[in-house]
């Protein structure tokens, strides 16, 4: 390891720019000519539009028009989709809904835009909003996953009968069920995820510019995944052609899933300023955050998890139903399938699994990926049901897991993962030493003579990330394959320019994507500049999301490098009158092995360059690019470990220590790594304790539509964290590298609420468990 | 944010005229409730004036065990203020633990109460220490100021200038954030003077910040948490909401009581 | 409208605005100086946090008009073009930040509570100290550290300072 290169703790590169003020996000963006949005929504949550009066609106101060959706629709304007097939398990296709940029006929959801404002300035284009008069019928709302199954219940949509999308199921339910019927012991649990709203600090916002003499489009856009956005609003929502489309992400500041997909606002405003000859902003402020950006979780699942006489787990049985919202957003639908079922077997050797999942419409924002997507609600599931499970059993816990570890690799679990690597046990010991396990009796005791309850709780979870080889996800459903591209241009100097399709919104892509370099070239990585978020500038790319940008995208620059790296060679063998096979490349430096000739980069670059003497038949230049397959997921595994002191007159919990020991593989930036745990422990802390959105059942009003009642983490409700790594190497990537952005989001939920059930003494709490859900669960104790 | 118009005063009688000329017009403090209200679009005042330049209403004088502490102080300057400390810790405490940081840099205690909000800490001291609200036309005694939910006795265009006090024997206060907005959930002001012991609750009731009778009259008998041991708290008139209902709001006030005792001595 | 001169980051700037501007748009749009952040409409994330006459406020709660005639010091005027300022640097060494845009509402934070509390400055007192400002990337552990790390080396600074 070089300074700079693979496991080197190097300082970010970006970090200058965030903190002088210098980052350019998209609401920093002006153009000339530029004018302001304002969505008119719905304030109802359910609402036919009898008609839409837009005069008083369009006559106010600054205004420069007021656009529906009948004019949008009447452009051609297509509907947004979701892009992954999920078929119910009679064969059918998933119902989807139609789903309007704005809505026509009716509105779905508090926050539905309905209508679009361009004025001269935000203010103006908010006051002539609240101007626009929309006819609406209020319609019954329904909010809640049992409620909208109930006959009766009021409908969504006309494609999806009962408001069920699919019913699906992945499994054995046969050798299942004959688990549970012969099992010695069978634990039950109701499980509540809650729901989640991702509040990357960066509200979402949009800039679209027409250029009517080039009839060409550029949209500035909060995304997590740039190209994605430009290939669907261009096949399906019929915007533009995708040699006429620029997509731009500039600086994001923060996505966490819920700035991956494409919503109504980027179309609508490339639409309007099409539509009005100017350029159009929108900016969301963070209550139309709380309204409309994709929600995360919520499911209400049934478990039963079966053991034999030897409390090995025999079968385990999840019937499952998850809340989609209003409509289907772009992969909502593999979340709670693909990427939570296939989970189910967590770190276990479980011999029958069968899980079933109903989807369903409700009058509420969409739902799709959040941190994690399907994995924290299949692990908060499985390690709630471990811990009660031995609970009920006697056992203690980590031992209870112990015996039901998974310890062989190559692993088939019976829910299509393929596990490669693992070492689950390692992590289990690491966190349990970290955690001084074995002390934690005496420290109850000194907790009890202070009138505190404590408690402790661990969640060994296994994930899988770095979305995955096309073809397998293709026979599963998926419209897109999951390969990263990379393009490595060694310029004339020497300097070096790696495109990459990996979007950095926070991750640090500039640094470590440049540390893969500068380890490979031995070149300095302020040679070396991390170009991403641009259509224009990289070719082609699948973006940033489901803990992927290492394992696939860097495997992808790996693979430019080896052309890269094969290319400079033959250019230095030449040059050095050598064998090709006896280059070697050192400290920034082309070497023939065993002699004192070398080349510096430099001079092999303006070699390829000014192409005076090149190999015979040699093109000219060195720069390559190459699209990578994965062959697999990753499996990211570890150990969190939670103690707790509750407070039982206030029913707060105070964390008093956390755990954490992962095994994400090899790692490229320890320091970044550790940012990128820590970050996914507070939000799976915040799931834990704090957060909820929560809808009035009857009204269908969101109730959390602030920082007023959205409880977000702040720094004095976390601890600092206690973090280790294990490393099993992942065999199936050039680095060995697994994923880490979003295992602290999915094993920490569950240890925490193992660990305040654990001080409670009853396992009858949901999250978040606020203090008013503790005292009250406390009280339900005695 | 609806259009309005600005105007800057420089002293209390010029605020007080040229809110007298406008139709809807407000004081405008800190502005840390009403700036934000504004935004949401919640208040729409045509006008506003601005009294943080107005050098009568800044500053804490305390002589003797007298307090005055101008309306137009922030949170900041109170948390701070060694003579307060001296005198009376408790406030110096709750001031400290208003919103955050920046928040305490700009609110005023004046602005505070003027608004009322049944979750804002100084309702709380104000009622608790019997302190005297005094206003560009006369004095107003806590017991009379506060009357119901953003509610006081202040009159179109009345100003609060100064809240005034004598410092009391021992005070506490205890509260519990709301986990979302950290406004007070329970906050609990205790005091015994001259006047006698007096226990003021915010963040709690349905008609905001109300003084707890039967505390009260424990604490006067034996000053001591022990003494409000048996004190049942009610939970009819409690706020409920997604945070704590009134069941816990309730219990938390008790305990808020206790440990507000724990921190008086 | 407004007419609102103000002295920013060091330079006496002026201009005309609607009296319901807010100072943050002000900031942000008259003056081009983007790195002050809106990231909530309540009062609570801390990203438009700024230096008002030396102390940290929210520029999203104050309006241009009621700002006018005060100091004022953004994220882009903390330290001399090309440098970084302790509190900065320790950022970047200890890694607090991830996406970047709560950032300048942290440092600038973090530099009002150093230049009223330094010297004794706690795990337990910073995080209370940040009370105001919300981070969804790092989860505070990093800031945390690296405000723990700039108070003692801007306290060592101060130090080294008076014994000179």
């Amino acid at each position: 390891m070089g300074v700079e290169g693979i496991g080197a703790r190097v300082a970010r590169k970006e970090d200058k720019r965030f903190l002088t003020g210098k980052g350019r996000y998209t609401d920093d963006m002006v153009v000339p000519g530029m004018k302001h949005a304002c969505f008119v929504r719905s304030p109802h949550a359910h609402a036919k539009i009898r008609g839409i009066d837009a005069s008083a609106a369009k006559a106010m101060p600054g205004v420069i028009d007021v656009l529906d959706g009948k004019q949008l629709q009447a452009d051609g304007i297509g509907n947004l989709i979701c892009g992954w097939m999920i078929h119910s398990k009679d064969g059918s296709p998933m119902k989807m809904g139609a789903w309007r940029p704005l809505a026509v006929d009716t509105v779905r959801y508090v926050g539905d835009a309905v209508a679009i404002v361009v004025a001269d300035s935000a203010v103006e284009a908010r006051d002539a909003a609240e101007a626009v008069e929309v006819d609406y019928e209020e319609l019954p709302a329904v909010t809640e996953v049992l409620a909208t199954l109930e006959p009766g219940a009021p409908q969504l949509h006309p494609e999806a009968p009962g408001n069920l999308i699919f019913d699906w199921q992945l499994g054995d339910p046969e050798a299942t069920d004959r688990a549970i019927a012969s099992a010695a012991h069978v634990t039950e649990v109701d499980i509540v995820n809650n729901r989640l709203s991702p509040n990357a600090m960066e509200p979402r916002a949009t800039l679209g510019i027409y250029d009517a003499a080039e009839d060409h489009y550029t949209c500035y856009t909060t995304s997590q995944n740039p190209h994605v956005a430009r290939l669907v609003m261009s096949a399906f929502y019929n915007v533009a052609p995708e040699n006429k489309l620029r997509v731009i992400a500039p600086d994001v500041g923060g996505g966490f899933g819920s700035k991956i997909f494409i919503y109504p606002e980027e179309i609508v405003c490339l639409w309007a300023s099409k539509k009005t000859g100017v350029p159009v902003k929108w900016t969301s402020d963070r209550t139309e955050a709380f309204l409309t950006d994709a929600h995360g979780r919520d499911h209400v699942s049934k478990v039963k998890m079966a053991f034999d006489a030897d409390h090995r787990i025999i079968g385990l049985k999840v019937d499952t139903i998850a809340n989609l919202g209003a409509y289907m957003s772009l992969f909502s639908s593999c979340v709670p399938t693909y990427l939570y079922a296939t989970l189910l077997s967590g770190q276990y050797d479980i011999p029958a699994i069968h899980a079933n999942v109903r989807t369903v419409y409700t009058n509420t924002a969409p739902v799709d990926a959040y941190r994690g997507a399907g994995r924290p609600e299949a692990t908060y599931l499985l390690e709630r049901t471990m811990e009660i499970a031995a609970r009920e059993l006697g056992m203690s816990p980590a031992e209870l897991r112990r015996k039901n570890f998974i310890r062989s690799f190559p692993h088939q679990t019976p829910v299509i993962m393929n596990y490669d690597a693992g070492d689950y046990e390692a992590s289990l010991n690491a966190a349990m030493q970290a955690a001084d396990w074995s002390g934690f009796a005496e420290r109850r005791a000194q907790s009890e003579a202070r009138g505190r309850k404590r408690g402790i709780g661990m969640s060994c979870y296994i994930e899988a990330c770095g979305l995955a080889p096309s073809s397998a996800v293709g026979s599963l459903g998926a419209g897109v394959g999951l390969w990263e591209s990379a393009e490595v241009r060694v310029n004339a100097v020497g300097t070096i320019e790696v495109f990459t399709g990996s979007h950095s919104h926070g991750q640090g892509h500039e640094t470590t994507f440049a540390q893969v370099v500068a380890d490979r070239l031995g070149v300095p990585i302020d040679s070396i500049n991390i170009v991403h978020g641009d259509t224009d500038k990289v070719q082609m790319g699948m973006g940033t999301y489901g803990s992927r940008s290492g394992a696939v995208g860097m495997s992808a620059v790996v693979k430019a490098l080896d052309k890269v790296e094969a290319k400079a060679k033959k250019i230095a063998a030449h040059l050095m009158e050598a064998d090709e096979s006896d280059i070697v490349v050192e400290n920034g430096e082309l070497k023939v092995a065993g002699t004192d000739k070398t080349l510096p980069w430099p001079q092999v670059a303006l070699a390829a360059y000014t192409a005076h003497n090149l190999p015979s038949g040699m093109e000219p230049g060195l720069k390559e690019s190459a699209f990578y397959d994965p062959s697999n997921f990753t499996f990211p595994a570890g150990c969190y470990i939670a103690e707790v002191e509750v407070d039982p007159e206030t029913g707060e919990t105070d964390i008093v220590q956390f755990v954490a020991a992962d095994d994400f593989g090899n790692i490229i930036n320890p320091m970044i790594v550790e940012g990128q745990v820590h970050g996914g422990l507070a939000q799976g802390i915040g799931q834990a304790l704090l957060e909820g959105v929560h809808y009035d059942p009857e009204t269908g009003q969101l109730l959390t539509a602030s920082y007023m009642d959205y409880t977000m983490p702040r720094a004095d409700d976390l601890p600092s964290f206690k973090l280790s790594h294990q490393n099993t190497p992942c065999p199936n990537n050039p680095l060995g590298v697994k994923g880490c952005g979003e295992a602290g989001a999915i094993g920490s939920p569950p240890a925490l609420i193992n660990a305040i059930t654990d001080a409670i003494g009853h396992d009858r709490l949901a999250m978040p468990a606020t203090p008013m859900k503790v005292w009250h669960a406390l009280h339900a104790a005695h | 944010m609806y259009a309005t118009d600005y105007h800057r005063a420089s002293s209390v009688q010029e605020a007080v005229n040229l809110l007298s000329s406008r139709p809807v017009g407000k004081y405008l403090a800190g502005g840390m409730t009403l700036i934000a209200t504004m935004k949401q679009r919640l208040a729409a005042p045509s006008d506003l004036v601005d009294l943080r330049h107005i050098p009568d209403l800044k500053g804490i004088a305390v002589e003797g065990r007298k307090v005055r502490i101008g309306a137009a102080t922030p949170h900041s300057d109170v948390a701070g203020s060694a003579a307060l400390q001296a005198v009376c810790p408790a406030i110096c405490h709750l001031a400290g633990r208003i919103g955050d940081p920046h928040v305490r840099h700009m609110g005023t205690i004046g602005g505070s109460i003027a608004n009322n909000d049944p979750a804002a800490d100084y309702p709380a001291v104000v009622l608790g220490l019997g302190a005297t609200v005094v206003t560009d036309r006369r004095s107003i005694p806590a017991d009379d100021f506060f009357t119901g939910l953003f509610e006081t006795a202040l009159e179109e265009g009345e100003m609060i200038t100064a809240v005034t006090f004598e410092a009391p024997e021992k005070a506490g206060y205890a509260k519990f954030d709301n986990p979302a907005s950290r406004f007070a959930m329970a906050g609990v002001f205790v005091s015994r003077g001259a006047d006698g012991v007096r226990v003021a609750v915010t963040g709690a009731g349905a008609d905001g910040v109300f003084r707890h009778n039967g505390m009260e009259a424990a604490l006067a008998s034996s000053w001591s948490s022990d003494a409000l041991a048996n004190i049942a708290v009610d939970s009819a008139g409690m706020l409920s909401d997604l945070h704590a209902d009134a069941e816990y709001r309730a219990n938390l006030v008790k305990v808020m009581a206790k440990r507000a005792m724990a921190a008086a001595g | 409208m407004a007419k609102v001169t103000l002295v920013v980051n060091g330079r006496t700037v002026s201009g005309e605005c609607e009296d319901r501007m807010l100072l943050v748009h002000f900031i942000r749009e008259k003056l081009g100086l983007t790195g002050t952040h809106v990231g909530c409409d309540t009062t609570q994330c801390g990203a438009c946090v700024v230096h008002m006459d030396g102390r940290s406020v929210k520029s999203c709660s104050i309006l241009a008009v009621q700002a006018s005639g005060s100091t004022v010091t953004t994220i882009e005027g903390l330290a001399p073009q090309g440098e970084l300022h302790p509190v900065q640097a320790a950022f970047k060494e200890h890694h607090g930040l991830q996406c970047g845009f709560c950032t300048p509402g942290m440092v600038m934070t973090a530099v009002d509570m150093i230049n009223h509390h330094g010297g004794n400055l706690d795990e337990a007192s910073i995080r209370a100290g940040l009370e105001g400002n919300i981070c969804r990337c790092t989860g505070y552990h990093n800031i945390v550290k690296a405000v723990l790390a700039a108070d003692a080396e801007m306290a060592g600074a101060g130090r080294r300072q008076a014994a000179e």
